[in-house]
């Protein structure tokens, strides 16, 4: 019993020990910022039903700077070209109806700066009418493919700032694969693209201000609630940040979370899978460290 | 000269009893090694102690493996390919990474266990010394291995720990420089932070387990009352059969069947935090590669660090050093400063008994305030609980030489 009360004693101030520097320290050291659950409450309601037929017409203004490979609408510049021009390469807007929440695509569209909450916004406003942002909107929507893969989510909402090279992932979308001299040892395709993605990320960073963060583990870096508060309104979290409001819908912002898990945990399916069984291992062996204490212990007392 | 039969078949019993005295060495170490029978779970820390080590050795020698040294592959090489492409090198990091904190748990714990119980007198100064030095390796080993991943936290914990070889007011740059291998923490000094990581403070670390377990032989392991007995008398009792009146237990097979039960608990626990918990052993923001552009908001060292970097921080720059000094060494002299001649548990030791907790409770705070940014509040609680740590060390010869004996 003596000893029970001893374990208790050395238990509870190894508690408090963790919660103090633990918990209590993590709430001090970070404000705490409540998410909005993706509801974008500043922006109003769209008092106006989009109509997707009068939306296509609309939209055909869009790939003046965007593709839209769904439709095999190619851009007319290249990412470089791009980049050149607008200090970013504009996305493919294929997914962009499956992904962005449909009130902050609108908006988006009328004023692009003013909703991403980002100082300059290499967008122009693009729809001048709330009725023909609603009506691009179902146009997207009406388009968008039903099942979208994790990656694709990443590639159309952050892979044109953000790279992850755990996945092989570049600002100009995936690494290629090259095949160097083998006399030379020189591999000029992949001295090529190193260049144009240097070129890039120059671009990038003067529009930015400062290269944006390679996402490989950003996952065990920053919280979950951080990431999750932070992608729906970075302003929240780091003000004065370069970084534009996405507007992600909830399955838009669950597939990223699901690719960012992927590429900066990826143990974490086989350590699911392992540590029950461990934890069985050594259930088992104390009960039998036990059992031979007791004998062992036996006529001492 | 030796007696050596020449017919014994080689490597049988009796041959290696010839050569290496087996069986004396197994009486003298494990069969006739008396350890008191009054003693509870707590004694089983110095086990616990040895297989953590045990877990960290291995899981080290498989991250060595595939671990680069480099400014430039390091971090990738620990985030990526030992994360993702070697098969359960998480595994191995995870394991890694936990141990070198509960380590830290158990080196606490056990320290306190001795202070309480009075375990570094009588005789038994050595094993107090012996087991200080084994503190401050493994904190050489912690720090050095936090470098290692060379993420922010490594490169800005590098960067303030060795400028505090400066001196403050000294101004010994050319100390620091030396230290670093440059001007700043960079190839040469993550190269050598790994070579005293991987080589020199285990050689030492393990130098000093052997020594930390040669200075209890002589004056024995000591028991829950302080009760100091004839350990020959008792020894004989046990093995005239007498198990019941006697006061010891061997080593191999009693006290050691309870050893093994304990860490069989320390595993469950272990491994939980393993698979379960890990997150508190690895800071997330040394999963952001190091940036000597870019420092942190907030820089503090690992949690077992934390008090003595409390007694640093809430001072100007000189006083400051100097009492984080004082805290370094201070624990060192306790078999000294205690002036008391009891071996007993400090609730029987009068004023002792508080000093007790409240050096506890005060390293508690410390550690609390250590992490907590030194704003408002937080930094005059720190101030008063540094101050306070030098008042209970002051107290300590005082109140332990008025005590009575028993």
């Amino acid at each position: 019993m003596k000893e029970l009360k001893i374990f208790g004693i050395v238990v509870a101030f190894t508690l408090v020990l963790y919660w103090g520097v633990e918990p209590f320290a993590h709430s001090q050291m970070h404000k705490h910022v409540e998410g909005d659950n993706l509801q974008y409450s500043d922006l109003k309601p769209l008092k106006v039903k989009g109509d997707a037929k009068a939306g296509e017409a609309k939209a055909a203004a869009c790939v003046g700077c965007h593709s839209i490979k769904v439709k095999n609408m190619p851009a007319p510049m290249d990412a470089m070209a791009s980049s050149a021009a607008y200090g970013v390469n504009p996305p493919d807007l294929s997914l962009a109806g499956a992904l962005l929440d449909e009130k902050f695509f609108a908006h988006f569209l009328m004023d692009p700066a003013g909703v991403t909450k980002s100082k300059h916004f290499a967008m122009p406003p693009s729809a001048f009418s709330e009725q023909d942002a609603a009506d691009i909107v179902a146009y997207f929507k009406s388009i968008a493919p039903k099942e979208v893969t994790a990656k694709d989510a990443f590639t159309f909402a952050c892979s044109r700032c953000h790279a992850d090279r755990y996945d092989h992932m570049t600002q100009l979308g995936e690494e290629p694969k090259t095949k160097a001299n083998i006399k030379t040892n020189v591999d000029l395709d992949k001295l090529d693209f190193e260049k144009n993605l240097g070129t890039y990320q120059n671009k990038l960073a003067d529009y930015m201000g400062k290269l944006p963060p390679d996402l490989s583990i950003i996952i065990r870096a920053r919280s979950e609630h951080f990431l999750h508060t932070f992608i729906e309104n970075p302003q929240s979290q780091l003000p004065g940040t370069a970084m534009p409001r996405v507007g992600l819908n909830k399955e838009g912002m669950e597939k990223v979370m699901a690719y960012l898990e992927k590429t900066g945990d990826p143990s974490k399916p086989l350590r699911e899978q392992t540590g029950p069984k461990v934890l069985l291992f050594f259930l088992v062996f104390t009960a039998l460290a036990f059992l031979w204490k007791k004998s062992m212990w036996k006529g001492h007392h | 000269m030796a007696h050596f039969d020449e017919n014994a078949k080689p490597f049988s019993h009796k041959w290696l009893n010839e050569r290496l005295a087996i069986d004396t060495l197994q009486r003298v170490l494990s069969t006739e090694y008396w350890i008191p029978k009054n003693i509870n779970f707590l004694w089983a820390m110095g086990m616990v102690l040895a297989a953590t080590f045990g877990l960290l050795l291995i899981s080290g020698i498989f991250l060595l493996m595939y671990y680069q040294p480099n400014v430039n592959t390091a971090f990738d090489s620990v985030n990526y390919t030992i994360m993702s492409e070697v098969g359960y090198g998480w595994l191995w990091r995870h394991i890694h990474g936990v141990g070198a904190s509960v380590v830290f748990l158990i080196i606490y714990i056990h320290m306190f266990t001795g202070i309480y119980y009075g375990s570094y007198k009588r005789g038994r100064e050595l094993i107090w010394l012996s087991g200080m030095l084994l503190f401050i390796t493994f904190s050489a080993e912690a720090f050095s291995g936090y470098m290692l991943p060379w993420g922010q936290m490594s490169y800005w914990a590098g960067m303030v720990i060795t400028n505090l070889f400066s001196g403050g007011s000294l101004h010994a740059d050319g100390l620091v420089e030396w230290i670093r291998g440059d001007y700043v923490p960079g190839q040469a000094f993550l190269n050598r932070f790994f070579m005293l990581h991987v080589l020199l403070m285990p050689l030492i670390i393990i130098g000093l387990i052997v020594l930390h377990f040669g200075t209890l032989r002589i004056p024995h392991v000591n028991n829950q009352d302080g009760e100091d007995f004839d350990f020959e008398e008792a020894a004989r009792l046990y093995k005239e059969g007498k198990i019941k009146e006697s006061k010891v237990i061997p080593f191999k097979p009693v006290f050691l069947s309870k050893d093994v039960f304990v860490m069989g608990i320390y595993f469950i626990f272990f491994f939980y935090l393993v698979f379960y918990h890990f997150e508190f052993a690895m800071d997330p923001v040394n999963f952001d590669p190091a940036n000597p552009l870019k420092t942190p908001t907030h820089i503090y060292p690992e949690w077992y660090f934390l008090w003595s970097y409390e007694i640093l921080r809430p001072f100007p720059t000189d006083p400051g050093l100097v009492a984080f000094g004082f805290a370094q060494v201070i624990f060192l002299l306790l078999p000294f400063l205690d002036r008391s001649p009891n071996v007993a548990p400090a609730s029987k030791r009068g004023l002792f008994k508080y000093w007790f907790w409240a050096l506890l409770v005060d390293m508690i705070v410390l550690t609390f305030m250590g992490k907590l940014p030194p704003e408002g509040a937080w930094s005059v609680i720190g101030l008063i609980a540094a101050l306070f740590f030098f008042a209970l060390w002051i107290a300590l010869p005082i109140i332990t030489s008025k005590e009575k004996k028993l």
